[in-house]
């Protein structure tokens, strides 16, 4: 019983109007946790009741605390009939159990229902006492903080990170539950609420006893989704990357980003050999390398195997990886320089061969294993099973589709997607690209059975070991030192038919029951656990035959339509430092005592020590930190895809790969020329209408072709753009009935260490013709022209272009002419690099069918974008450092009927291409008063919600930038001056060097530390947008104008998709914020139409996410992100509904012209009470 | 092939001022993207029309939202779904609460009642103001009135408290419920070349001077009414016309004073009875409701018109109600010095005011 927990309902106001007669309403309010409930005293005929209840306490376990939400409903007494409910309040109590979170949750919270949207507003105070607990068998985790972020959150330091770990529940959703039909849809909608909200509740929670298990004390990185499968349940899963932090004293976080390490990697030369072998010695025992057509065939199929006959199998193979995984999971100290290394990714390009280099030059780190790694294993196949459940649903069969995909084109580095489709129909057509592959059956890899088998075993309590089997990290921004090498982007996709659950179980358990479902489920995570184990080996073995040991980035997602699921997998394979890996006596000691954060401490000091020594040994040190991670961690003589490699532009030394694509975000060491932009390509195709397996099968078929256009697509704009490297890439594809849609969104960028690409040509194939290469021309022309615009426009001028080809246009000679180009860069370069540009030519184009027409097509038509506006999906925009602090965070959602039925692909294409740019436009023409400005973070989400319906939502922040104002920081400084750069850096090195080392002694030091690595943050300059807006509650107030606004006590919170907030510092991190909601009308066209519904819905939402921060203290939510937004709508009934969830971190921010003034003030939460008091 | 849904959300709810006041002013979201289309300010944003009617519809659907809100503006600052600026919310209410002095003119005087309301249509072809600008306004009349009508205090503080209006605005909205609350006949055609502002100056006079609240420092009643005893004792004022001697002795010092100074002397002189007889016949009708009402008729009708006849100019008007007013106190038997100066000195102003063409 180690929990207390405390509820006090103070007033409500602006209540809707209950009853007609005395338009006035008898409100009282029923507070319930788990099966408790208390009621207040009816407040009679009053809209703003002032209840100002006792304290209402809930005695419970912690278990409980952190599954359930404190439930409120606000109720208008009615002697005569039933009590009509206004609406709900769910609070979740989570950030009360942290110690370091927010301690009291006070404030006005919208009262929600499900069907009437917000009715008025309610003030709640609630506490919770939490006594320790020693039981070890506990099942609860308290304690354990969860972080939407993507980095390590800015106040705190990340002393180990522990790596992966997920977790999925399964239930019955209510919405299809018999009882549904015989209750309102209030119920119903409710109900599902409720149950999403104990789901996700129970999942945080197993996921932090997993993360206390492997001695981290936080998950960085989480990501939870939805999946609404329909008939057959609602799955809810999470990862994140586990790690352990610690809280700065100081509020400032060194390192964070702007101190690129250039020490020297001495150790992971020595680990890696170390620790990747283990893991491939792990490997080997299970691939099978079975690569013939029958023999896949025989296992794509629904062959089910006994489970036990691999039992063994699986014993050896958790004995196995036993050492690797722990080795793989990463410590570092956030100070620590590490030196980023690395190395590049694979580029595709058509009709390139493979260009070989003399492996003499490079040192690979990887050699030894990436040897074996890339030993042209044809994918091996998979063995799958279906899991006791008598139906197929699990068989998945390796498709080897993708690797056909890879080689038979450019291998589109970052698609290693497999599809595991289904069907021998698909099997076999993925032989038949196999066999027109050009025999470079890159990276195959084994041990595909692994998952599966696994998962069969795998038992609720899985030890932390066998997680680490997936050295996978969500995050998508490093500590500096953490990334050396960055290998491209694998993905992984798989097809699945989902079933309903014949589960006897299932039987009894029918009726609504939503604390139970443990009795029901047993089976189900199970499968659902089995699929994303198979999908994340391959993702694995895709990193490895990119050469890399890990995955960053990664993420998972999935698009479902009827019974037809996608699952997909994707992040950048990389190379972690593989210091960290050895600490396995500090992981020991780790294990014994969590609490000893001094250890690690010490363990990053040694470490620290250590590189300082071997970087005396003179290994890469002339590396420059801003190129290293471009390096390629792969076997130049086996490559897993053609790629162009030539020596790194910046340090000379090292290979990089021509053009570069993750999925993570721009290492802020990174060097880059010019600036950024988004980058998306779009296409759709049509599918025919299908059922069960048939559907699955079309869909399989489809998907590579997708997934290849695609990555042409993003090719083809990435070099109109005159850019070399893709970030942030985001691949959705989504299902629909008759088709599916495909959207890759990323930033481009000009990587200085990479090679300038080439232009584009087109070559048409009758070249007798002549009215034909007229329109051929004039087509390069305007491709021409393009290019040298955008050079233009996003300033990339890399230095050694501009001596190339002074005063002529700059792509033609590139392209024109072989001789002046190879002679001019051979001019500036060292003479061996000639080797590498042989091939590289000019990108070229084939007009040879209607797709290089459509492509070409899609290629002229994006418009640019608006002068003053600059667009990434990333969290910050190269080039751009001046932030000024105005920011403005919003959702914008389309959804377009296709009324001819009978599109052809290109038809569906174009539509589906001008809904994403008119969108783009309606966007830059709403947010035109803040130019300039950046849209950062640009979050695209398409859905076929139904059959005729594209469903397009964006979610992204424009922020402003100060366009005058020049200021000269280091990392400016990088571009512009490589050296300089340098020499910079290393001053700045030193100083969280010294504060990591004494920061917790020596609070003089950190003070210092802070004041100077404040100077080169984008600047504070508050313009004048922002002096109307937030202020910490308490000032505003004293500020607030003559002009009586009667008490406005609503606190300003901004919320930002990004991780910051520019010109601030986030002095705490209050409690993720995770929301699920439901909104249903029956009379749609009372509330507007569905724009009118879905605009006050996305507004509502907003305003309960912002109260729920208010209440908690903050003042800001970063890393805000829409996950879900499913609508649904039937006009005739004049019905609606419409699902959304959102989550982020709620956070308390300075601004840093503050921070510099008075010692920052968190205003505490009781100050927040007292002023959201007056408000009444 | 369409949009079938279209929405924007700022997590800062963003307002157009241009497309607000399209929006005030009854424009159709086609009519508003046409008007955008040809105004220049938008010229080198290169918007399409599309663009424009997708942005337009968003405006337009946030101001209906808003609504609700600005009907009790106070709300507006409490309230926890539309994150706005302060200065912004502002600006939102006190064009919210705007009107056209024409449509109010119209409306001056008038129950705010439904009948006046069906009566819009007519008001609207009239003033040119669209009919749906007209009902809004209508509306804000209607509530402020409904508001402000029963409380106690300075009307002017008690608008501008509750409707977190500006000065000039909440003064405005005074005079408007001040008239409608006594229901002062405006509409007569001999009224007709006055116009809002005139009316909205006399009501601040009548405010300020006549009602309970201007001597009494408020509290007991309400500012909305004039103040029955005033009203009563200018009974009394009847003795500058009424005693023949002190109608003389008032003249010759009214005239002594004006020699030579005003132009229109002699009409003057001959006229004084008639005029000072007018102005002490309306004083002392002012018991009578409907006679209040009929204020202004007559005072256009009794003196302004014998004046414009007469071609006084304002110059001439001014010298004369200081000294018409000033003199009576040097008269040995008059006895309401305070009473007549606070008749006079609203009188005085009033008919300033009104004294144009």
């Amino acid at each position: 019983m180690p929990g207390k927990l405390k509820a006090k309902i103070v007033a409500g106001r602006h209540l809707p109007v209950m009853d007609r007669a005395s338009d006035l309403t008898d409100a009282f309010v029923e507070v319930k946790f788990g099966n408790t409930t208390f009621k207040t005293d009816v407040y009679p005929k009053s809209l703003n009741p002032q209840w100002n209840s006792e304290w209402f306490k809930f005695e419970v376990d912690d278990e409980d605390l952190q599954d359930e939400p404190l439930q409120i409903t606000v109720l208008d007494h009615d002697t005569y009939s039933a009590n009509d409910a206004i609406g709900k309040v769910y609070i979740d109590i989570d950030p009360l159990l942290s110690s370091e979170a927010a301690t009291v949750i006070s404030g006005w919270f919208p009262i929600y229902d499900t069907i009437h949207g917000i009715r008025g507003e309610i003030n709640v105070l609630v506490k919770v006492e939490l006594f320790n607990d020693l039981n070890r068998f506990r099942q609860s985790s308290c304690g354990v903080k969860f972080f939407c972020t993507t980095s390590i959150p800015r106040c705190y330091r990340a002393v180990m990170v522990h790596g992966f770990v997920e977790e999925l529940v399964v239930n019955e959703d209510p919405e299809y539950q018999w009882i549904d039909r015989i209750r309102t849809p209030r119920a119903s909608n409710e109900a599902r609420q409720r149950l999403i909200s104990l789901m996700s509740g129970e999942l945080q929670r197993k996921i932090g006893l997993k993360v206390l298990e492997m001695g981290g004390n936080a998950v960085v990185g989480y990501l939870q989704c939805f999946d609404l499968e329909g008939e057959s349940g609602l799955v809810v899963r999470a990862i994140g990357t586990a790690c352990t932090l610690d809280k700065l004293s100081n509020t400032y976080t060194p390192a964070t980003a702007i101190n690129p390490c250039n020490s020297s990697p001495s150790k992971d030369i020595k680990d890696s050999p170390q620790a990747v072998p283990s893991a491939l010695g792990c490997r080997s025992t299970h691939s099978s390398p079975v690569h013939s057509a029958s023999s896949r065939l025989s296992q794509g199929f629904s062959v089910s195997v006994p489970t036990l006959l691999f039992a063994g199998m699986k014993h050896r193979h958790r004995s196995s990886d036993g050492p690797r995984a722990r080795q793989c999971r990463a410590g570092f100290g956030e100070e620590a320089p590490g030196v980023p290394l690395s190395s590049g990714p694979p580029t595709p390009l058509r009709a390139q061969t493979f260009s070989s280099f003399s492996p003499s030059k490079s040192y690979s780190r990887q050699s030894s294993s990436s040897d074996t790694e890339l030993s042209l294993t044809p994918k091996t196949a998979r063995i799958c099973l279906s899991p006791s459940s008598p139906t197929l649903q699990s068989k998945s069969s390796p498709i080897p589709t993708t690797k056909a995909l890879r080689s038979t084109t450019p291998p589109p580095l970052h698609v290693s997607q497999s599809d595991t489709a289904m069907l021998r129909k698909s099997v076999s057509f993925s032989e038949d690209l196999l066999l027109a592959a050009s025999g470079m059956g890159s990276g195959g890899s084994a041990g595909k059975e692994a998952g599966p088998l696994k998962a069969l075993l795998r038992q609720q309590t899985q030890t932390a070991l066998e997680q680490r089997e997936f050295p996978f990290f969500t995050l998508t921004s490093f500590p500096p030192g953490f990334l050396l090498h960055v290998g491209g982007v694998v993905s992984a996709r798989s097809v699945k038919l989902l079933d309903r659950i014949h589960n006897p179980a299932l039987g009894n358990t029918r009726s609504y029951k939503l604390l139970d479902w443990n009795s029901f489920t047993a089976d189900e995570p199970e499968t659902r656990d089995a699929w994303w184990e198979e999908i994340r080996q391959e993702i694995k073995s895709h990193a490895k035959a990119l050469g890399c040991h890990a995955v960053v980035g990664y993420s998972e997602s999935t698009s479902i339509c009827e019974e037809v699921c996608i699952l997909s997998a994707s992040g950048t394979a990389a190379i972690l430092s593989s210091r960290f890996m050895q600490d396995s006596a500090l992981d020991t000691e780790h294990r014994l005592s969590r609490q000893q954060a001094s250890v690690f401490t010490s363990g990053a000091e040694k470490g620290e020590g250590d590189m300082g020594s071997t970087a005396s040994l003179g290994f890469e040190d002339l590396m420059s930190p801003g190129c290293a991670f471009c390096h390629i961690p792969y076997d130049e003589l086996n490559m897993p895809f053609p790629a162009q490699l030539t020596y790194c532009h910046c340090c000379r030394r090292y290979k990089v790969p021509d053009v570069l694509f993750t999925t993570i975000d721009l290492p802020t060491e990174a060097n880059v020329t010019g600036k950024g932009c988004l980058i998306q390509a779009r296409l759709c195709r049509t599918k025919k209408k299908a059922q069960g397996e048939g559907n699955a099968t079309a869909i399989s078929n489809l998907l590579p072709f997708l997934e290849y256009e695609l990555h042409t697509q993003l090719m083809n704009k990435l070099k109109l753009r005159s850019m070399n490297a893709l970030f942030g890439l985001r691949i959705q594809i989504s299902v629909g009935e008759n088709m599916l849609l495909g959207l890759a969104s990323a930033t481009g960028v000009y990587l200085t260490a990479l090679p300038s690409p080439g232009g584009i040509q087109i070559a048409g194939k009758t070249p007798s013709d002549i009215t034909y290469e007229q329109h051929i021309s004039n087509m390069q022309k305007k491709i021409n022209d393009t290019i040298a615009k955008n050079k233009e426009l996003y300033e990339i001028n890399p230095p050694d272009l501009v001596e190339e080809v002074i005063g002529s246009p700059i792509p033609e000679p590139r392209q024109r002419s072989r001789l002046f180009r190879s002679h001019s860069e051979s001019s500036d370069e060292v003479s061996e690099l000639d080797l590498s540009h042989g091939k590289k030519d000019a990108f070229v184009l084939e007009i040879d069918d209607t797709d290089a027409v459509e492509d070409i097509h899609s290629l002229l038509t994006d418009a640019p974008t608006p002068p003053g506006f600059y667009s990434c999906n990333t969290e910050i925009m190269p080039g751009i450092y001046n932030w000024t602090s105005a920011l403005q965070m919003f959702t914008s959602v389309r959804v377009f009927r296709l009324s001819n039925v009978n599109l052809t692909n290109q038809g569906l294409n174009k539509v589906f291409n001008d809904l994403c740019e008119n969108l783009l436009k309606s966007l830059y023409f709403k947010l035109r008063s803040m130019v300039p400005c950046c849209l950062c973070h640009v979050n695209f989400t398409v859905a076929v919600p139904e059959d005729e319906l594209i469903q397009v939502a964006v979610t992204a922040v424009a922020m402003s930038f100060d366009k005058d104002q020049t200021q000269e920081n280091g990392r400016q400084s990088i571009d512009k001056n490589l050296m300089k750069a340098i020499t910079e850096n290393e001053d700045q090195l030193q100083f969280p060097l010294e504060l990591s080392a004494e920061s917790s002694s020596n609070p003089l030091n950190s003070a210092k530390g802070l004041s100077e690595v404040s100077g080169p943050l984008p600047s504070a300059r508050v313009s004048s947008l922002e002096k109307a807006s937030p202020l910490p509650e308490g000032r505003s107030r004293s500020l607030r104008s003559n002009r009586s606004y009667a008490g406005s006590s609503v606190t300003v919170v901004k919320m930002t998709p990004l991780s910051f907030i520019p010109g601030t510092k986030i002095i705490k991190y209050l409690g993720i914020i995770n929301m699920f909601f439901i909104r249903e009308t029956t009379s749609l066209r009372e509330e507007g139409g569905v724009s009118g519904f879905l605009h006050s819905f996305i507004a509502e939402v907003f305003a309960m996410v912002r109260a729920h921060v208010a209440a908690l203290g903050g003042n800001a939510v970063v890393s805000y992100n829409m996950k879900e937004c499913v609508f649904m709508e039937n006009p005739n009934k004049n019905q609606a509904q419409c699902l959304i969830n959102v989550s982020g971190d709620a956070v308390i921010f300075v601004r840093e012209s503050e921070l510099e003034a008075t010692p920052p003030q968190p205003h505490s939460a009781s100050a927040q009470t007292s002023s959201s008091g007056e408000g009444t | 092939m369409s949009m079938e849904l279209d929405v924007f959300v700022g997590n800062t709810t963003i307002i157009d001022e241009e497309v607000y006041q399209l929006w005030l002013d009854g424009h159709s979201v086609s009519d508003a993207v046409r008007m955008r289309l040809e105004s220049d300010a938008l010229s080198e944003c290169e918007a399409s029309g599309e663009v424009l009617h997708s942005d337009t519809m968003d405006q337009y659907r946030t101001f209906q939202m808003c609504e609700r809100l600005l009907h009790c503006p106070s709300k507006l600052a409490n309230q926890l779904l539309f994150q706005i600026p302060a200065h912004r919310q502002a600006m939102l209410i006190e064009r919210y609460y705007e009107f056209d002095h024409t449509f109010a003119r119209e409306v001056l005087g008038k129950k705010l009642s439904k009948g006046t309301k069906k009566d819009l249509d007519d008001i609207s072809l009239k003033t040119g103001v669209a009919l749906k600008s007209c009902r809004r306004q209508f509306d804000n009349f209607k509530r402020v009135f409904k508001v402000v009508e029963e409380l106690k205090g300075p009307l002017v503080e008690n608008v501008q408290h509750h409707f977190l209006l500006s000065d000039s605005l909440a003064r405005d909205y005074a005079a408007v419920v001040f008239f409608a609350n006594s229901r002062f006949e405006t509409g007569k055609r001999k009224l007709q070349y006055l116009s809002f502002q005139d009316f909205a100056f006399c009501a601040g006079q009548l405010i300020s001077y006549w009602t309970v609240g201007a001597v009494d420092n408020m509290m007991e009643d309400m500012d909305v009414d004039l103040e029955k005893e005033f009203l009563h004792d200018l009974k009394d004022l009847k003795v500058l016309v009424n005693d023949k001697d002190m109608l003389d002795q008032h003249k010759s010092l009214v005239c002594y004073q004006l020699k030579g100074k005003i132009k229109a002397f002699s009409e003057m002189e001959a006229n004084f009875k008639n005029l000072s007889r007018a102005l002490i016949n309306i004083a002392s009708k002012l018991t009578n409701t409907k006679d209040v009402r009929d204020l202004f008729i007559d005072l256009v009708e009794k003196f302004i018109e014998p004046c414009r006849s007469d071609k006084w100019t304002v110059g001439d008007l001014t010298l004369f109600l200081t000294h018409y007013t000033s003199t009576a106190h040097t008269l040995e038997m008059f006895r309401f010095q305070i009473l007549w100066e606070r008749y006079m000195g609203v009188i005085k102003s009033c008919i300033l005011k009104m004294y144009h063409d």
